[in-house]
Order: structure tokens, then C-alpha cells, then sequence
């Protein structure tokens, strides 16, 4: 027997023609690559249309060159914005983390046992997750009204959702050995909870929260375009009365701001947790 | 030893009250910046409660579930409108996927050779994902007018950016023993990329761009209060002008559609990854 009839028989699939066991695959393709085909139709997304909008946007971008606050007077104005955004982020990501917290063990399947209550308390979170930042900003400035507190609240909510369920997900998959050592040592259930399980969750949680404060961020950013306070109002007011090169100062403004917590909580999250993971 | 324990647990302890206090003035700080009043909160607690209770009754007081008709009696409308927000965040993250794709690859170490091509590409992707994409949308619609198109542009930008960073970390693990078998056989950058990483990294590309649409269908949602098409406008026209019936039909819209696509992503994401586990 010739060598290439030897390969042709240990690898009889990769000598079939190419189509052979991936008709599935070609179908999905094919199905996936019309519909976005026919999104480009419907969406009306011409290459004329989309040509035209460059050249705007290349117009925009000359006259946002260089990025220039204005006067010292709007820089100080902006700088705060930018803290009060972070102040918001901070606010939103703290409170939602400490209702979390117990409410997590209220969801997760080895600590509560009725399955109700848990089934409800998941729903929840879904729910609360399902209702983007900026609706539930809205909603909570008719509570209290405008400004960055609706914003905090908005925040909060969100997060909530979010927390929830990562927190219930990280109690379960808790190890369950340090609990029994406890249990056979007769521990009660105070002190399964302090010995046995926060030693394992509270790095993980904290790294997830730092994780969230990151996002945050970048939300918060965002919030004030619906008037929940922080640098979005001056965004979007930027926007409308033409000030180009103070609307490109602000961006640069946010990306740095963002960037800088992201390296900061990047470094925290590493010393929590160390070399393993994220 | 003993000694060496209390110290060390005196030094982690001091660590954890440094930590709190750090936090706590924060906190403190913050909260007297955001202008937090608990006040305010509690007297206009009954407004959140009253604003919850108005949006689920219909204009007649019934409760809104006793006639889903009349609920969702803006359904011929709202439907093609919830289309038209998951189309945008299909395109939106295909594209946006397209170019994350062909990123990704200059900005792993690995692959590409040069440390300063990685390093603009990488700092690039950076600033496409550290910007909102709520940001990029509002200057869109003033360069190509108000409707779908810069939404999706939007969309599509922050993508590439997020994905490109993901998409840059999967081909960086790749095994590198397959390329060196390229380099030896003497093929070319673009062989080692189609014959040697590619077959490694696909399926996860596949999975964290599905992850990516499930986010971008929350996104598409929004983007319309910035007026970038979806079904955004419409909810932000109604919260103002407190149609309370209609936010709440709306919303459960809006959530039931997420949580639809979770699931189904879910679930392709991991045959995707159970896949690439067993192959």
C-alpha cells in the first residue's frame, strides 16, 4: 500500500470534499449572512447615505480639533461633572452591593431551601436587570426628582440585578468542605457562615463588584443624557448648541477618567485575588 | 510561630480597617457630591410605589393583566419597532464582530510581530470600548441624521472594541506549537493565521460575539432616546408623556425579548464551547 492511500484511509473525513458533514454549518452561514443582508435593506444603510454621513463626520471631526475646554471657568465646571460622575458610579455600585449581599444568599440554592423564595428572588434580579440604566433613571427622576441622586438610584437598581445574581452564583459554587469541618466541629449556622463560606466568596464578590464600579463608570457617564446628573447633560448640551471642540475635550475627558479607574480597579482586583483568573 | 501568626493577622487586620476607612470617606464624600438626601427619599417613596402602581393599571383602574388586549393594543406597532431593534443588534454586532475580527490579530503578541503595530491596535480598540457607545450614537445622528443607521454604526463601533480586546486574549492562548509547524513548512502570515490559529479560536470568537449581541439587544433598546431607531423612542415618548399603561407593555416587551435571547444564546454558547472542549 502507497503512503497516500495509508493517509487516505486514517483520515478518510479530511479527504471528503469540503461540504461533506458541514451542510448544517453552510446553512446557518447562509441564512445568517441574508439576514444581514437584508438588515442593510430594511435599515435603509445606503452607500450613498452612509458616504454622505462620512464626510459629515469627517467635517465633525476637523472642528472638534483640538480638543479645547474653552475658558478655565468651563474646564472647572467640566472637572466637576467628571466627579460627580464618579461620585455617582461609587454611590450606585456601593449601595447596590451592600443590598446585595444579602439577598444573594436568598437566591442561591444551598443556602435557602425553600425553592420559592428562591425561584422569586432570581425572577426578581432578572427583572431588575431587564430594565436598562437609563429607564430606570427615568423612572426614578419622577421620584425624585432630577439630578445625580436619580442617578445613584438608577444605578443602584441595575446593579442590583446584576449582583444578585452573580453573588448567588459564587455562594453555590462555594466548596462545601469547610462547611462540614465546621458542622462536625459543631459550629452553628453563624459560624458556617463566617468561617465556612465568607472566606471563600468575599474575595470574589469584591472583585466583581470592583468589576461593576469599572462599568459603571462608563454608565454614569451616560445617565446624564436622561438629566440623572454627572458629565452626560454637558454631552448631550454640547451637542445641541454646536461646541465642537468642548464636546471633543469632554470625550477625551471621559475616556481618560475611564481609562485611569480601569487600570486602578484592574491592579486592586489583581492584589484580591492574585495571579488566578479575570 | 504563634508570634508570626498574631503579627501577621494584626497587619491584615490593619489592612481591612485602612481599607473601610478609605471607602468610608469616599462614600461620605460622594454622597455629599451626588447630592444624597434620604429626606427627600423617604417623603417621595410613595411616588415610586404610586408610579409602579399607576403603570400597571389600564386608563379604565382595571389591572393590566385582566385585559391584555387593551395592554398591548399597540402591538401592530410595537412589534415591527422590536424587530427593528433586533436587527440593529444583529447587524450592528456582525459588523462590529467583522471588525474585531480582523483586529484582533494585530493585537496579539503572538501573531504579529512588531510591538508597535500591537500596541496602536491595541490602544485604538481601547478607546472604540472606553467611549459609551451612547456617545458615539449622539454624534452620529448629527452626522447622518436621525433613524437606524447610527445606532447601529454605534453599536458597531463599541463592539469592535470590546470584542477586539476579547478576541486578542483567545488568539494570545492559543496553542503556538500548530504555527511553528506553519513557520517550518514555510507558509506565510496569512496561512498561520487561517491554518493555525483560526481552527483554535473560532468557536470561542463565536461564543463571545453571541454574548456580544445578547448585550447589544439591551444597548439597540436604549439607543433610540438619543433618537438612533429601536424601540427607544417610542418608550421615551411615552414615559414623558405618562401613557402609564403603555410604559409598563413596553417594558414587558423589552424584558421578555431579553430574556428570550439569553436563553437561546445560552444555549448555542454552550454547544459552542462544549464543542471546542471535546474536539
Amino acid at each position: 500500500m502507497n503512503k497516500h492511500e495509508e493517509l487516505r484511509q486514517r483520515f478518510s473525513l479530511k479527504f471528503q470534499p469540503f461540504y461533506y458533514g458541514h451542510l448544517r454549518a453552510i446553512a446557518v452561514a447562509v441564512a445568517a449572512t441574508a439576514l444581514f443582508f437584508y438588515g442593510l435593506l430594511s435599515l435603509e444603510m445606503s452607500v450613498a447615505r452612509i458616504m454622505g454621513g462620512i464626510g459629515e463626520l469627517g467635517r465633525m471631526v476637523v472642528l472638534m480639533l483640538p480638543p479645547d475646554p474653552g475658558t478655565w471657568t468651563r474646564t472647572g465646571i467640566y472637572l466637576y461633572a467628571m466627579l460627580e460622575t464618579l461620585a455617582i458610579a461609587l454611590l450606585g455600585t456601593f449601595t447596590a452591593a451592600i443590598l446585595a449581599f444579602p439577598l444573594g444568599f436568598l437566591a442561591a440554592r444551598n443556602t435557602t431551601v425553600n425553592r420559592v423564595v428562591q425561584f422569586f428572588a432570581r425572577r426578581s434580579f432578572d427583572t431588575l436587570r431587564g430594565v436598562d440604566i437609563l429607564i430606570w433613571a427615568l423612572i426614578w427622576i419622577n421620584v425624585v426628582g432630577l439630578g445625580p441622586f436619580a442617578g445613584v438610584l438608577a444605578l443602584a437598581m441595575s446593579d442590583l440585578g446584576i449582583f444578585g445574581k452573580l453573588f448567588s452564583e459564587a455562594i453555590e459554587a462555594a466548596d462545601e468542605r469547610p462547611v462540614e469541618g465546621i458542622l462536625s466541629t459543631g459550629g452553628s449556622s453563624v459560624a458556617v457562615v463566617r468561617f465556612g463560606i465568607l472566606p471563600q466568596l468575599l474575595p470574589v464578590l469584591l472583585s466583581q463588584v470592583l468589576y461593576a464600579f469599572e462599568s459603571n463608570t462608563r454608565s454614569a457617564s451616560i445617565i446624564g443624557i436622561v438629566g440623572a446628573g454627572g458629565i452626560g447633560s454637558i454631552l448631550s448640551e454640547q451637542i445641541r448648541t454646536v461646541e465642537f471642540q468642548q464636546l471633543s475635550f469632554v470625550i477625551v475627558l471621559i475616556w481618560a477618567t475611564v481609562s485611569l479607574i480601569d487600570l486602578g480597579c484592574a491592579r486592586l482586583r489583581f492584589s484580591i485575588i492574585g495571579a488566578r483568573a479575570l | 510561630m504563634g508570634l508570626a501568626y498574631a503579627q501577621a493577622m494584626v497587619a491584615k487586620r490593619r489592612q481591612l480597617w485602612l481599607g473601610s476607612m478609605v471607602l468610608g470617606v469616599c462614600v461620605l464624600f460622594s454622597g455629599h457630591i451626588a447630592e444624597i438626601s434620604f429626606s427627600k427619599f423617604f417623603d417621595n417613596i410613595g411616588a415610586f410605589t404610586s408610579y409602579i402602581g399607576r403603570i400597571s393599571h389600564l386608563e379604565n383602574g382595571q389591572w393590566v393583566v385582566s385585559d391584555p388586549i387593551e395592554w398591548f393594543w399597540g402591538w401592530k406597532k410595537w412589534l415591527p419597532l422590536l424587530g427593528q431593534t433586533l436587527l440593529m443588534a444583529y447587524v450592528g454586532t456582525l459588523l462590529g464582530a467583522l471588525g474585531a475580527f480582523i483586529f484582533c490579530f494585530f493585537a496579539s503578541k503572538n501573531v504579529t510581530a512588531s510591538p508597535g503595530v500591537v500596541f496602536v491596535t491595541r490602544r485604538l480598540l481601547e478607546f472604540l470600548r472606553t467611549v459609551p457607545e451612547l456617545v458615539f450614537a449622539l454624534i452620529f445622528v448629527v452626522a447622518f441624521s436621525l433613524g437606524p443607521l447610527p445606532g447601529i454604526l454605534a453599536l458597531a463601533i463599541h463592539t469592535t472594541g470590546a470584542l477586539g480586546k476579547l478576541f486578542a486574549e483567545v488568539v494570545e492562548n492559543a496553542d503556538m506549537k500548530p504555527v511553528e509547524g506553519i513557520i517550518a513548512a514555510g507558509g506565510s502570515w496569512l496561512h498561520k493565521v487561517r491554518f493555525a490559529v483560526l481552527p483554535q479560536v473560532a468557536s470561542n470568537f463565536a461564543s463571545y460575539a453571541l454574548l456580544r449581541f445578547e448585550i447589544n439587544v439591551r444597548g439597540a433598546a436604549v439607543l433610540g432616546f438619543v433618537g438612533a431607531g429601536g424601540i427607544g423612542q417610542t418608550l421615551l415618548e411615552v414615559i414623558r408623556k405618562f401613557y402609564y399603561a403603555d410604559i409598563s407593555a413596553l417594558l414587558v416587551l423589552i424584558i421578555a425579548t431579553v430574556m428570550v435571547i439569553d436563553t437561546v444564546t445560552e444555549k448555542i454558547r454552550h454547544r459552542l464551547i462544549g464543542q471546542s472542549v471535546a474536539s
